[in-house]
């Protein structure tokens, strides 16, 4: 048993290939995801795109995303696979799942220390409502609408 | 202190020390010509995560030649910057943003 990790997956086909040969693509990352006894979190079509420059020759690309979750020799694998394929211009695999614990982690710090500096003020935990609204009527005017006229009052 | 200000500002900047960084991120930058006070926008917008994806995020730090913008210009902070960096790196295998531009 070997550690599954969540990888993100982006390639490029090339802007002629038919939806049949895009389908067909989708369904060999899906073969050898399967048998490394991955799973497909999403896949995420961005469709065509213009590219920021030339490959191939080509000035457009159809992008396509996809979460997967496995092992390391699941991406190899893939690597290798998409590297051959004509069809696929560029791919990236990407492992994702540390930096979001990452991020998670670093807003639940926030979170708290935004709590915990609220208590030795005083304040309740969360915002009132009545904070919530006065924050937003000086945010509305500070871009210049000041049709809220609700800073005296609290 | 608005006193040394002035002093620094009219006498040439006497001791020199333009770029401290402490000084840096409070006030404009002494001597030399004025600039904006410079904030990471990544710690400003509270972005934890900086995506190769998000190409109008990514943009911004990539001036007309296609260079990746240095910190002493975009005011990014270190931890920032290196996300950065590796964000638009990624984003230029994927042809979302140029290489070069000229």
């Amino acid at each position: 048993m070997s550690i599954h990790r969540q990888y993100e997956l982006v390639y490029i086909a090339t802007p002629d290939s038919t939806e049949e040969q895009l389908a067909d693509l989708q369904q060999q990352v899906a073969t050898v995801v399967e048998r490394f006894s991955g799973t497909i979190e999403s896949t995420e079509p961005w469709g065509r795109r213009r590219l920021a420059y030339e490959i191939n020759r080509q000035r457009e690309g159809v992008y396509v995303l996809q979460v997967i979750n496995g092992p390391a020799t699941m991406t190899t694998e893939l690597d290798r696979r998409l590297r051959v394929l004509d069809i696929v211009m560029r791919h990236l695999i990407i492992r994702v799942d540390e930096a979001q614990a990452k991020e998670i982690r670093t807003q639940d710090r926030r979170k708290a220390a935004f709590v915990a500096r609220r208590l030795r003020r005083g304040l309740p935990a969360e915002p009132t409502e009545q904070e919530l609204i006065r924050r937003k009527a000086e945010s509305e005017d500070s871009d210049g609408g000041a049709d809220f006229g609700g800073e005296g009052d609290r | 202190m608005s006193d040394y200000d002035n002093d620094s500002r009219g006498g040439g900047g006497g001791g020199g020390r333009g770029a401290a960084k402490g000084k840096d991120e409070k006030g404009g930058r002494r001597g030399g010509f004025f600039r904006r006070r410079r904030v990471c926008k990544f710690c400003v917008e509270k972005i934890d995560y900086v995506s190769y994806k998000d190409v109008k995020l990514l943009s911004p730090f990539i001036p007309e030649r296609g260079k990746i913008q240095p910190r002493r210009i975009s005011g990014t902070c270190a931890k920032h910057q290196r996300a950065l960096c590796t964000a638009i790196k990624r984003a230029r295998t994927l042809a979302l943003i140029p290489y070069v531009t000229d």
